[in-house]
């Protein structure tokens, strides 16, 4: 099979859910309520007793928000592929002509999209809560390639729910520790406020570099060695959750 | 070269549960082939490993002359499958569903493709029509028309007119016939024994993991010594063939 052939179908698939996507819009906004929710909760009720040293404390939130809505996001890309295995179109698909990385291809370009269209929506509320950044053309494109890089990672790995789940339930589930995660970093709150252990987990885990790399890109301070270990994190993350996903697309194969 | 499948010695288990030991099969090019056998037989899987679906535990199988194992991106390119159960895009119209068959077997005239197939199955007036919408038996026309695009040389029909009403039926009896006139192999399970007499110039019977007979209609009413009637002769049909050959328990081996 050769590459153009599967660039053709990815692109066929990657029309198709789009389509899907956009005949149900509630799932981006859904996807955006919830952080939106939690940005007004943080900053309008507990905001006020939190210091983050001087900083609009929106400003020191949006990051880690953002990860959240890329966490929850992703759980609709779990839930498309887990509709298209039960409803058999996933076999349809197999014993066609067709490449065989294109359909998980097509999902995965569709999450990209669908997530970034709702972090949009998200930055869009925060700069009405007055969110500012002066960051400059290539600080911003870099935001956007950590955040491409991170909503990639988490559809690889939301792919091997939605191939494996045998209930609906069952493919959601996996996104809740992803969503808890950043409440264990410096995305609330820095972690030097935190309990010896507690800070240890925050500061080795991916959330808080990423959080520490997007939000130092936004608010123009140098980036330091966070931004590498941001989009190490990331790029580990994607491989190990691309091989786990292509692995179990092979097994279900069989 | 004129079997368009050809099949020795097939075997499958689950665990130690032997579904399928030792299947021979041959089906000529532009024959349809009928194969028959109780619930649990092993015909899905059967269509399923010559369909690249599944792999066979051993023995061989060829379809439209390629190795279902050793070539499978061949063989999907020469076949067509109608799974059991409606494998259709809930999501999507039944002309898109159509639409996006024809561009994934990259036909160019895809718009006339669809509009035939949907006149031909009745769809028209469904046509611009969310498929969650249609009924069970319009969901099954959708799925045997998605499975005629692009006019493959061998097709898989596993029991394709379970859930339709007569004229359905018929609708879908006359394409086969014309499929099979204009060169199409079919391979086609079903539960109607009607169906088979109707459709199949060969009739398969499947039972405890083997063909145990094989052969035209006359071929198997033979098997049975004509019943003399009020001095008419009646010739048996073939629900007395099937049951007398699988004994009227009529359970697979389980
Ligand atoms: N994944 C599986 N794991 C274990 N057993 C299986 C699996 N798939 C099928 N079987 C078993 O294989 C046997 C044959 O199943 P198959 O679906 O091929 O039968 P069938 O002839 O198509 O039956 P039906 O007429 O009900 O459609 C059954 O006993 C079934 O329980
Ligand atoms: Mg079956």
């Amino acid at each position: 099979m050769s590459a153009g052939h599967a660039v053709r179908d990815t692109r066929r698939l990657v029309g198709r859910s789009l389509r899907h996507v956009l005949r149900s819009p509630d799932t981006i906004i859904t996807t955006a309520v919830t952080p939106i929710a939690m940005l007004l909760l943080f900053v309008y009720v507990l905001g006020g007793a939190i210091d983050v040293g001087g900083a609009e404390y929106v400003t020191y939130l949006l990051p880690g928000i953002l990860l959240i809505t890329v966490a929850s996001g992703v759980a609709y890309t779990a839930f498309r592929l887990f509709t298209d295995v039960s409803t058999g179109i996933v076999e349809r698909f197999r014993s066609m002509a067709i490449a065989r990385s294109a359909l998980l291809w097509g999902h995965v370009v569709t999450s990209v999209v669908a997530n970034l269209v709702s972090v949009v929506l998200v930055v869009l509320v925060a700069l009405l809560m007055g969110f500012r950044s002066g960051a400059g053309v290539l600080a911003w494109l870099a935001v956007a390639g950590i955040l491409v890089l991170f909503t990639l990672a988490l559809t690889w790995l939301a792919v091997v729910p939605g191939l494996t789940a045998t209930t609906v339930d069952g493919v959601s589930g996996f996104s809740y520790p992803l969503v808890f995660l950043p409440f264990v970093s410096s995305a609330f709150v820095p972690t030097e406020s935190m309990p010896g252990p507690v800070r240890w987990f925050a500061e080795h885990q991916p959330v808080t570099s990423i959080v520490d790399a997007l939000r130092a890109l936004l608010t123009e301070q140098p980036v330091g060695s966070a931004g590498w270990t941001a989009v190490a994190w990331c790029l580990g993350l994607l491989v190990v959750a691309y091989v786990w996903a292509v692995r179990t697309y092979r097994r279900t194969v069989s | 070269m004129t079997s368009a499948i050809a099949v020795a010695g097939l075997r499958k288990s689950y665990g130690d549960h032997a579904v399928l030991d030792g299947v021979d099969l041959d089906v000529p090019r532009g024959t349809v082939l009928a194969l028959l056998g109780s619930n649990g037989a092993g015909k899905t899987t059967v269509v399923r490993i010559l369909s690249t679906l599944l792999r066979a535990d051993g023995g061989t199988a060829t379809v439209n002359g390629f190795d279902v194992a050793g070539q499978p991106e061949q063989v999907r390119g020469s076949i067509s499958l109608t799974g059991q159960f409606a494998a259709v895009d809930q999501v999507l119209t039944g002309r898109e569903n159509l639409v996006l068959m024809a561009r994934l077997r990259h036909l160019d005239d895809a718009g006339r493709v669809a509009g035939d197939l949907l006149t031909r199955f009745d769809l028209t007036d469904a046509a611009d029509r969310r498929v969650a919408t249609y009924s069970g038996g319009m969901r099954r026309r959708l799925d045997i028309a998605m499975s005629l695009v692009g006019d493959p040389p061998v097709l898989f029909l596993d029991e394709p007119t379970t859930g339709l009403d007569p004229q359905s039926r018929t609708a879908v009896w006359a394409t086969v016939r014309e499929l099979a006139g204009s060169g199409t192999t079919v391979l086609l399970t079903t539960q109607y024994l009607d169906e088979a007499e109707q459709l199949a110039d060969r009739i398969a019977i499947l039972h405890r993991g083997r063909i145990i007979v094989e052969g035209t209609l006359a071929e198997l009413r033979r098997l049975l010594p004509p019943a003399t009637v009020e001095h008419v002769e009646k010739q048996s049909t073939l629900e007395e063939v099937f049951l007398a050959v699988v004994g009227s328990g009529g359970q697979a081996g389980r």
